[in-house]
């Protein structure tokens, strides 16, 4: 069970990227978060695994304080939360393999990676994510020769390696075309529905939302606008959330 | 452009002639200071210098031949005598030479015809002054060559040295027989040059492996973010300076014991033994995975037994040490031509001997000063509210104590002012009162930036490290360590660390932040941030700037030499104050040689990496 209570979150320059933000979400859910651009999807999405530290406000999880953990407690809270990113985030220049392993680093005693290396059953269990998602063929690949669908199943897995409890997805799918985003979307729903992993993922598309998610919240500059059924959304809300000029197009 | 703005003005024509006045009055006052003289370059005497030195320059003395030379004489007299000249009729089987006129005034022109000599041979033909056909001082500047019958004919203007006794001139015709071989200048050269080239390795190498972790401090994206409340940074300032003295004290203990212990076999079984023990220990000390959090007992023990791989590790590096000094000096005589080998295994060993100490110095610092940050960033987590602000009162002004106490001392040592009250005192109390400021200002549990105060510090003191030419710290060095290459590569090495720490960092903090992200995500820590995230990225760039330095300082160990610090430059240095333009010269081609190579060879590992 997450709940986010009062988040704020002002930037360095003033701007007001989350305002008063809450919510909870029960354990396993698909939650979908729509918004414009701008709107501070990425910003709570970073806020709950504290990428961006939020200026006012409590992220609770099971229980547990995460705004209030000391960076020690932090790292167990983190390898349980994996992140999946719209520019998949790849360390380019190192092996497919290497990038999924790079997802047990919250396990792996530091002094260990100074000399680069991981237990053996790491290897193993990298090599079973990248079968679940369907290119153990390209672990010695460089991440940079893969397209992009694969790259972001590379992220996926990498996600996997850190046995999640949470999966936040920032956009996973904006730089995808529509064929490949529903393969990447249909490996998030599997992980929801057969791991019961908790799901937080930024949509553009409606019909995304339609198709996935259990619940939406929606944000417009910064403020919760909306939070219902994915099919409660009708033109009246619609036009809450993107706007009075916003036309529907999916 | 404002059409108003282009309406001719007689405030701007004179503005503008006035501008161009001043530049004139500057650049006469340039031509003034810098003495540019063209009446200098026409001078006759400084033309023929000019010529005769680019001559030599365009000869460089690399190869030689085995001469056959032929040296004859024919007696001439300066001012005809009263009761005119007559010659023995010299010996015409052998190699003769033949002065017409056989006397002549002081400034006259005489003729020389030289026979029999070797075919194609050339050299001087000269006066030499006095009585004694064997003199060695010559006179005049003529050069002749044979033709393929081994006769030359030459001109030569009598000097003027007036004698009543007969003198001589001579002709020196040198032939070259066989293959041409390496002048001595050539093998100097070469020895040299390869001095030079392992010396801009050397430096290379020292101030890359250096330069890497400085260049991680110096980066403002990985430091900004590192922010430690007050009581963690003052309690970590305090350690370091204690644990570095502790763990000098405590290493060099270690070292005392191992030296104690005497014979091949003890030795040989340490070294064997010790890592094995150390390594067993690392093990169980640090599990690679841990899912729960450990007991507080488990964590003590793991401690403990950290420690003693620690000092199993140090005393196993001592060891090594002497055992390398050891096999060093046994097996040198044995190698010969590769002894070498057996120098520089003793040279690490010494190496090893004398850096332990200070490493473990440094590592006992960081060890104390993280320890005794976390227990204060501990303290500032669980504690109240008031308590904490009781902690940061009192380690922040024993910190500032401390550092301001330290400080002091340096200026003591600098310039022996020898009183306590203004190097010692005074400072602390500054220091501690400073601290007891910094703690009543900040909010208790706040944190304070001090990666960017790390940040601040290293790229100001690699700024100003960095102005500092190479040439300028070889003259310490030299100083410091005596002439010869090995100043040469303490100050390169120490100007590639401040500048490539420089270079590199730039790399790092341009680097993309969506992987940095995803690993921080992970659980990663800062250490596994860094090898998994920035590492990768900035591989490339590494390398191209490491070749591009190891480029300039190939180029900068050439005239390094010059103030003693080993290499090419200090023969070249030489042969050029001596005149001696021809070996100058074959030291110019070598240096050419080289770095044009590196050059090309940087260039292709470029294009193959980046």
């Amino acid at each position: 069970m997450l709940q986010v209570k009062n988040l704020t979150k002002i930037y360095d320059g003033g701007v007001k990227a989350l305002d008063n933000v809450s919510f909870d979400v029960p354990k396993g859910q698909f939650l979908a978060v729509i918004g414009l651009s701008g709107s501070g999807k990425s910003t709570l999405l970073r806020c709950i695994n504290r990428l961006i530290d939020p200026t006012a406000g409590q992220i609770f999880w099971d229980g547990d304080e995460i705004t209030a953990a000391s960076p020690e407690e932090m790292r167990r809270v983190r390898r349980k939360i994996g992140m999946v990113f719209q520019h998949f985030n790849l360390v380019h220049r190192s092996r497919v393999l290497t990038n999924v392993l790079a997802g047990r680093l919250g396990y792996v005693n530091p002094a260990w990676s100074l000399l680069n290396r991981f237990p053996k059953e790491d290897m193993a269990k990298a090599i079973k994510q990248l079968e679940r998602v369907g290119i153990a063929d390209k672990a010695g690949q460089r991440a940079d020769e893969l397209s992009g669908g694969q790259q972001q199943r590379v992220g996926i897995a990498r996600a996997l390696m850190q046995d999640p409890n949470m999966i936040l997805a920032d956009e996973p799918v904006a730089s995808l075309d529509p064929v490949l985003a529903h393969s990447i979307m249909k490996h998030l729903e599997e992980i929801n529905k057969q791991d019961g992993v908790t799901v937080l993922c930024s949509l553009h598309y409606l019909d995304l939302v339609h198709r996935y998610a259990d619940r939406v919240i929606a944000l417009n500059q910064g403020q919760l606008v909306f939070e219902g059924l994915p099919n409660e959304i009708d033109d009246r809300k619609f036009k809450d959330i993107y706007g009075r000029d916003a036309e529907r197009v999916g | 452009m404002n059409m108003k703005d282009k309406k001719p003005s007689p405030w701007k024509s004179l503005r503008t002639g006035l501008i161009v006045l001043l530049a004139l009055l500057i650049y006469a006052y340039g031509f003034e200071i810098t003495n540019i003289d063209l009446a200098e370059l026409r001078s006759e005497q400084r033309q023929a210098s000019l010529t005769r030195v680019t001559r030599a320059l365009a000869q460089p003395d690399i190869l030689e031949f085995e001469k056959e030379e032929q040296k004859y004489t024919a007696p001439v007299h300066v001012t005809c005598p009263a009761g005119g000249v007559s010659f023995d009729q010299p010996d015409t089987s052998g190699p003769y030479v033949v002065v017409t006129p056989s006397c002549a005034e002081p400034g006259e022109t005489v003729t020389v015809e030289g026979f029999n000599f070797l075919p194609n041979a050339s050299g001087p033909v000269r006066f030499v002054p006095g009585s004694d056909p064997t003199y060695l001082v010559e006179l005049g500047n003529v050069v002749a060559s044979t033709d393929s019958n081994g006769y030359f004919k030459t001109e030569l203007v009598l000097p003027n040295r007036p004698s009543d006794e007969v003198q001589f001139i001579r002709a020196t015709m040198r032939q070259s027989v066989g293959l041409p071989r390496f002048t001595e200048t050539a093998r100097i050269t070469w020895e040299k040059i390869v001095e030079t080239v392992f010396l801009a390795l050397l430096a290379t190498t020292l101030g890359t492996l250096l330069a890497i972790p400085l260049s991680f401090i110096a980066a403002r994206n990985l430091m900004k973010p590192v922010r430690s409340p007050l009581a963690s940074i003052a309690l970590s300032l305090l350690g370091w300076p204690i644990g570095i003295v502790v763990g000098y004290l405590f290493v060099d203990r270690i070292g005392q014991i191992s030296a104690s212990i005497d014979g091949a076999l003890p030795n040989l079984a340490s070294v064997i033994a010790a890592p094995v023990i150390s390594w067993f220990a690392f093990r169980w000390a640090m599990p690679q995975e841990e899912i729960a959090a450990p007991s507080m007992s488990l964590r003590l023990g793991r401690l403990l037994v950290l420690f003693i791989g620690m000092v199993v590790g140090l005393f196993w590096l001592f060891q090594l040490a002497e055992l390398a000094i050891a096999v060093g000096q046994g097996i040198k005589d044995a190698l010969g031509p590769a002894g070498f080998l057996a120098t520089f295994l003793f040279q690490l060993g010494d190496i090893l001997r004398v850096i332990t100490p200070a490493v473990g110095a440094l590592v006992s610092g960081g060890v104390l000063g993280s320890l005794l940050g976390r227990i204060g960033q501990r303290a500032t987590e669980k504690g109240s509210e008031a308590s904490v602000k009781i902690i940061n009162l009192i380690t922040s002004a024993a910190a500032g104590a401390v550092l301001f106490g330290l400080l002091g001392q340096l200026v003591e040592w600098l310039y022996q002012i020898d009183k306590p009250a203004y190097t010692l005192w005074a400072p602390i109390l500054f220091g501690a009162s400073l601290g007891l400021l910094l703690a009543m200002f900040t909010k208790a549990k706040d944190t304070l930036p001090i990666g960017l105060v790390i940040y601040t510090f290293t790229r100001t003191i690699l700024n100003t490290l960095r102005s500092v030419e190479a040439v300028i710290m070889a003259i310490v060095f030299v100083i410091a360590v005596g002439i010869g290459p090995f100043a040469g590569v303490m100050a390169l090495g120490l100007h590639t660390i401040v500048s490539l720490a420089k270079l590199y960092s730039e790399q790092v903090e341009s680097i993309s932040p969506g992987p940095l992200e995803a690993v921080q995500a992970t659980g990663a820590n800062r250490l596994q941030t860094i090898i998994y995230a920035v590492i990768p990225q900035i591989v490339p760039s590494y390398i191209s700037y490491t070749m591009y330095r190891w480029d300039i300082n190939v180029r900068m160990s050439t005239i390094i030499g010059i103030v003693g610090g080993g290499g090419i430059g200090f023969v070249l240095i030489q042969n050029i104050n001596l005149s001696n333009y021809r070996a100058a010269s074959a030291q110019m081609v070598a240096i050419a040689i080289v770095v044009s190579m590196m050059d090309y060879l940087s260039s292709v590992v470029r294009e193959k990496y980046v």
